[in-house]
């Protein structure tokens, strides 16, 4: 069987975690992926905590399950830390991408796990760059990069499509949405 | 040319029925069924479809105003899940008795009470003999296939019945995975440009269907009513071998999943046999002769063919995703067990209740199901009525 990958995204309704691992699927989908990605559905409403999913792989995926031993960890909104288990089941070897403006050091220590830890500043470039608070633009960068499900180039040319299709009606925001996704690629770091 | 795309099983059910072009398509939204008529009345507000509309007040009325366009000779489509199905009931009954082609696409989902919206079989399962036939799908692309050829099996002049095409309600509905999609004109070639009613309440010779059947007539049309179920199974594999020229995909009754010398088996519906497919793989990889079946065609149900498929395990496990509340197992076991007794005797039959109201379905619920099996080939000992997954 082909390299399976196995994504948990944790976030609050509303920030666009779900959305984020839809067009995670469809970024991995248009290089000639097999994906899937699909949010647990509890009784949703801004704010409360949410889990999204991605599998992706070169072979036909099956499994229906959710997902207990992920490859990688998201965290859209680091408020989670403290009252939801984020690293639970994380593979050894797996990796944890926060949104914060904290070091991928003191996030380790708040997360009190031992793998790889990266972080990712989504709310400053969103803010800088969109003119609001949109984090799963540069979250969905930051994670391409990290867990390389998709090279970076084909990521770029992929993501730009589907923005102009996105935004068909406000064809002004694609550019500023891709520098949101390049200054994610650049800005992500970790504590390898 | 078929295309390659990434869709929710709502989004390919919802492309499936523009690509059908009904003549009516009457619903109601229910959750996680709602997308389904959501996006079919964008493709009829943007002109894309000919198809008229009906938003109406209820899934009752729903049915009732499918019954009617089905009723004129239409051909007609809806969507519905759960309690919507459960309002629809009476009228599901009348569909299935005017022998009205329709085809309803169900996304599984829990029945009340408390109120669930997650997935499991307690809406289809209970209309099982409402007289509907009925196909469920595994994934998207089953959802999409099914639907189209569900078409073709309910118009079919020896059926002349209505067909529910099921697929897992958020599971399936709502998660995006990889499919293929026939293209428009392939589509249109299969299912036939109209629907040909050999009988209707309008156009040259119109007649009155279904106001009063007294004790002289009832009984007969009861009788012709299960003929027509009969005769779907053959139907049912001819679509399916049509649609395999199309597309290379092989349908049929159920699928068997690495049976040829497995001496275990679970039989499963829906998603979780996708779940399972991979702990075969991965129990197959370990040298255990284990294997799946995976039923697709629950009305009719393929007794004979399914007893033979089970000829030469040992031990079964029977999942079902509703509890019949019988005391005395879920629908399916009752179905298989029955199946097979008188035809294959001596294995073991043992039932589980899973997943009830949305609970995640592991690989490991599954291992487990597989090692009990085995076990109770070993030791002899073994619980006929199961509960997997539950907190007890």
């Amino acid at each position: 069987m082909g390299k399976l990958v196995e994504i948990r995204w944790h976030g609050r309704g509303g920030q666009g975690a779900k959305t984020a691992s839809l067009l995670l699927a469809e970024v991995a989908f248009n290089t000639g992926k097999y994906v899937q990605g699909f949010p647990e559905y509890g009784p949703e409403r801004m704010g409360a905590p949410i889990t999204a999913y991605n599998r992706i792989s070169d072979e036909p995926i099956t499994i229906h399950s959710n997902i207990y031993e992920p490859d990688y960890v998201v965290v859209v909104d680091e408020t989670l830390i403290k009252s939801v288990p984020v690293t639970a089941g994380l593979k050894e070897g797996g990796a944890v991408i926060v949104n914060t403006s904290k070091s991928p050091e003191e996030i380790k220590k708040e997360l009190n796990f031992n793998g790889r830890v990266y972080t990712i500043d989504a709310r400053k470039i969103s803010e800088e760059t969109l003119g609001a608070y949109f984090p799963n633009t540069p979250m969905l960068a930051a994670v391409v990069k990290i867990t390389g499900v998709v090279p970076v180039d084909v990521f770029l040319s992929s993501i730009e499509d589907s923005f102009k299709h996105k935004f068909a009606n406000k064809p002004h925001v694609v550019p500023k949405n891709m520098e949101a996704v390049k200054r994610a690629l650049e800005e992500v770091k970790g504590n390898e | 040319m078929a295309k390659r795309v990434s869709l929710s099983g709502n989004e390919a059910v919802a492309f499936g029925m523009k690509q059908i072009n009904p003549d009516v398509v009457a619903a109601f939204p229910i959750t996680p069924s709602t997308e389904v008529p959501q996006y079919f009345s964008q493709f009829v507000a943007n002109g894309e479809v000919d198809t008229e509309f009906v938003a109406v007040e209820s899934e009752h009325s729903a049915m009732s105003a499918c019954i009617g366009a089905a009723a004129a000779g239409g051909r007609v489509m809806t969507a519905t899940a759960s309690a919507g199905l459960a309002l629809m009931w009476e009228m599901l009954y009348v569909g299935a008795s005017m022998r009205l082609p329709m085809v309803l696409a169900v996304t599984n989902r829990a029945l009340s009470g408390p109120i669930n919206i997650h997935n499991d079989h307690s809406d289809t399962m209970g209309a099982r003999d409402s007289g509907w036939i009925q196909l469920y799908s595994e994934s998207a692309q089953e959802a999409y296939d099914n639907l189209i050829q569900a078409v073709k099996i309910g118009e079919h002049k020896d059926v002349q019945l209505p067909v529910m095409v099921c697929y897992d309600g958020f599971i399936t509905s709502h998660a995006v995975e990889n499919l293929e999609m026939l293209d428009d004109e392939d589509v249109k070639k299969f299912v036939g440009e109209k629907r040909i009613a050999p009988f209707a309440l309008l156009g040259q010779d119109p007649v009155s269907m279904g106001p009063l059947d007294l004790p002289n007539h009832y009984f007969e049309h009861k009788r012709l009513q299960a003929e027509a179920m009969k005769n779907a199974k053959k139907v049912i594999l001819e679509v399916a071998a049509e649609y395999e020229k199309l597309t290379g995909r092989k349908y049929g009754f159920f699928e068997e999943y690495k049976m040829e010398d497995a001496e275990v088996a679970i039989v499963v519906i829906n998603s979780t046999a996708g779940t399972a497919k991979h702990v075969v793989d991965t129990l197959r990889a370990q040298g255990k002769k284990v294997g799946l079946i995976k039923i697709r065609v629950f009305r009719p149900f393929p007794a004979e063919e399914l007893a033979d498929a089970l000829r030469n395990v040992k031990a079964v496990a029977v999942m079902d995703k509703a509890d019949s509340f019988s005391a005395a197992g879920g629908p399916l076991f009752a179905e298989v067990r029955s199946a097979m007794y008188g035809r294959v005797d001596g294995k073991i039959v043992i039932n589980y209740i899973y997943g009830l109201g949305g609970r995640d379905v592991t690989t490991a619920q599954i291992e487990k199901v597989y090692a009990d099996l085995f076990n109770a080939i070993e030791t002899g000992k073994y619980e006929v009525y199961n509960y997997l997954g539950v907190r007890e």
